[in-house]
């Protein structure tokens, strides 16, 4: 009997604990015995009881902004949401056809892509432990589909490898671990280890370098059909009588260190970076758009904040309509303010010292994505390649293929460049004509055949020339973590400042929801106390 | 983002870079395009200009946007008559405005503040790289630029 309600085993109270208390519940528990510790969201955070009458203002409708305005109302506030652009989103953003880009410094693109093709010019891929944004995509009803992260196909191009010439991935990264198998081979082989490991683990570790780095019988990494199971074939296997395959030729390891090519492999390996990842059907403002669904009718758009005051009393935001000129106050007892601190540093705001030299203090990247439709999907036809990356070491930093519509005919929009650093400030300099030529002579050495012939339209965003933010996403260091991170998402009397700057997560919409939770939760709980 | 691709700063400069260094290392958690990219900036000031400082002050050096949300003019502005100004922007950022010392060598940082002090303003005198190592040297260490001249 005592076995109906005393689990045996973990798994049994795991699995008791799913069926009683949903996924959530169940994802709480694994954390608690030591599982899954891989986000801090512990599940929307329910609140309620909101004393009757009570406000909130909201500056920015971007993902923070309208997470907090969602949570905010179901605890029982009235809220408002002021914002700036005529969508909301913010840098959830996708660019389509009939789109207007208008930059600092007066360059207006019109977009050309066919109906259906966008660009996302900012967040465009979501890692499967934003558990966050997973889950209110989807409450909100924003379909998923995967998005091709790790393409074995794709290509990686150094102008100082290969002659310049693109390498396939499989087969520089296979090499890479050919060569290094094959040398620590050689070294625990002359015993140039043995100081370091067992007799035991020397053994293992001489296995294992010949059958993870497929070593021929002397431990050399040599071109064989074994070889070419993992890296590819000169001619593939077939069927009938001439189904017999014939092996491709290893690169030698000079070649093969040109490459870089450990650079994608850490890439791959990043926590953020890791499969299975995801992208909104239909582009990646569906996140905002979900979001708008369910508090659009709280927003003003168009409405430029000028000033942010407050007392003991409440907090009063001035702006100006700027469609109307209409110039207008807003008031509420409480402000979670998610504007970016390239904006926020440059306005009158009423809050202490140390809040307004950590709005100073957080420089915002250059970063510039340009998203290049071509006339047909090329890349697939011919090099066999279904969404994923292209590495290269020019400015552009890679070619990237769409993840959706594959196999259909007419045009398709790829990223023709997702570029940061140096790189990035030298695109972001250029016109948006300059910058599309750029994107085509760079990502041309992928395919030298097709990418201008096929090119039909581009549209870029340079993000350090965005009237709207001015940057990218907040950059911090540890030094600037330490003396400036806990100012900055302090509540300051009435006011709580929310965003991807307010997190650990920048740059990631992840974290722009979880400093909004974390921000909406000190908010309710001051309010009921106050 | 910062500093993928790009020549790292070194000589007196270093301590700085190395800090930045490190911030860029735990910055990798942003998104990148993945890789590293062999991206060189000139070492001509008027090249340096174009290649890094116009992606947000614009290639006449205007700056742009509207109240509120501005990018300053270089052209014309008498906060560069001092040169340890620029020198101090350049090294530590301000605002929006990201250090570049983990872009640009200070023989670089030289080119650029003289290209810019002469070419869109006629303010007399040379920055020389040791002037940028003075400053990045001098006791105490370099101001923080938070309240300076907003």
């Amino acid at each position: 009997m005592l076995n109906d309600i005393t689990p045996q085993t973990r798994r049994d109270l795991l699995a008791m604990i799913g069926k009683v208390g949903g996924g959530m519940a169940m994802y709480q528990a694994m954390t608690a015995l030591g599982h899954a510790a891989e986000t801090q969201f512990t599940g929307p955070p329910n609140l309620s009881g909101a004393r009757p009458g009570s406000t909130v203002l909201v500056l920015g409708a971007g993902l923070a902004g309208l997470l907090a305005a969602l949570e905010l109302t179901k605890a029982g506030y009235k809220v408002q949401v002021l914002e700036y652009q005529s969508r909301p989103g913010g840098r959830n953003y996708s660019v389509r056809g009939g789109d207007t880009i208008t930059e600092v410094g007066g360059a207006v693109q019109k977009v050309g892509y066919a109906p259906g093709n966008y660009l996302n010019p900012g967040p465009w891929r979501i890692p499967h432990h934003h558990r966050t944004l997973l889950h209110y995509c989807k409450a909100l009803g924003v379909e998923l589909e995967p998005f091709i992260q790790l393409n074995h196909n794709a290509f990686v191009h150094r102008k100082d490898a290969f002659g310049g010439k693109p390498q396939r991935y499989k087969e520089l990264a296979t090499d890479f671990k050919g060569h290094v198998s094959e040398l620590l081979g050689k070294a625990l082989n002359a015993g140039a280890l043995d100081a370091q490991v067992t007799k035991e683990d020397k053994e293992r570790l001489l296995v294992a370098m010949r059958e993870w780095g497929v070593l021929d019988a002397n431990m050399k990494y040599s071109t064989s059909l074994a070889v070419s199971a993992q890296r590819g074939y000169d001619k593939a296997p077939g069927g009938g009588t001439g189904g017999a395959p014939t092996p491709s030729a290893v690169n030698g390891l000079p070649d093969v260190l040109d490459s870089h090519v450990w650079t994608q492999m850490g890439f791959y390996f990043s926590y953020v970076m890791q499969t299975t990842m995801f992208q909104p059907k239909g582009g990646m403002d569906m996140i905002g758009k979900g979001f708008f669904r369910q508090v659009g009718k709280l927003v003003r758009l168009n409405t430029k904040v000028t000033k942010i005051a407050q007392d003991d009393k409440g907090v009063t935001a001035s702006w100006t309509d700027t469609v109307t000129g209409q110039t207008g106050e807003s008031k509420a007892d409480w402000m979670v303010c998610t504007l970016p601190t390239t904006i926020l540093s440059q306005m009158e705001i009423q809050v202490s010292d140390s809040k307004k030299a950590a709005l100073r203090a957080l420089p915002y990247s250059a970063q510039v994505k340009i998203g290049l439709e071509m006339a047909s999907r090329f890349w697939e036809e011919k090099d066999s390649i279904y969404g994923g990356h292209s590495f290269t070491d020019q400015a552009i930093g890679l070619v990237s293929y769409p993840n959706y519509n594959f196999f259909k005919d007419g045009p398709a929009v790829l990223l023709g460049a997702f570029a940061s650093g140096a790189g990035g400030y030298q695109l972001a300099g250029m016109t948006p004509e300059q910058r599309i030529e750029t994107a085509l002579a760079q990502g041309s050495v992928f395919h030298p055949a097709d990418y201008r012939k096929e090119f039909r339209n581009g549209a870029s965003v340079a993000w350090s020339r965005m009237p709207w933010i001015l940057g990218c996403c907040a950059s911090w260091t540890e030094d600037s973590r330490a003396q400036h991170y806990q100012n900055l998402v302090s509540m300051d009397g009435r006011i709580v400042l929310a965003g991807e700057h307010a997190s650990y997560y920048g740059c990631w919409m992840e974290g722009a929801l979880l400093s909004s939770l974390d921000a909406i939760k000190r908010l309710h709980q001051r309010a009921l106390a106050a | 983002m910062r500093g993928r691709g790009a020549r790292p700063a070194r000589g007196i400069a270093l301590s700085i870079a190395l800090a930045a260094l490190i911030g860029g290392m735990a910055g990798r958690a942003q998104d990148t395009a993945g890789g590293q990219t062999s991206v060189q900036v000139s070492q001509e000031g008027k090249e340096v200009y174009e290649q890094i400082c116009q992606a947000c002050h614009m290639a006449d050096a205007k700056g742009g946007g509207a109240a509120g949300a501005a990018v300053p003019a270089l052209a014309g502005n008498p906060k560069l008559a001092d040169k340890d100004y620029p020198i101090t922007l350049l090294l530590k950022g301000r605002g929006g405005m990201p250090w570049m010392t983990d872009l640009l060598t200070p023989a670089q940082m030289a080119a650029v503040i003289n290209y810019v002090r002469g070419h869109f303003n006629a303010f007399p005198g040379t920055v020389t790289e040791a002037d940028i190592k003075r400053v990045s040297s001098a006791p105490p260490p370099v101001r923080e630029c938070n309240t300076c001249g907003m």
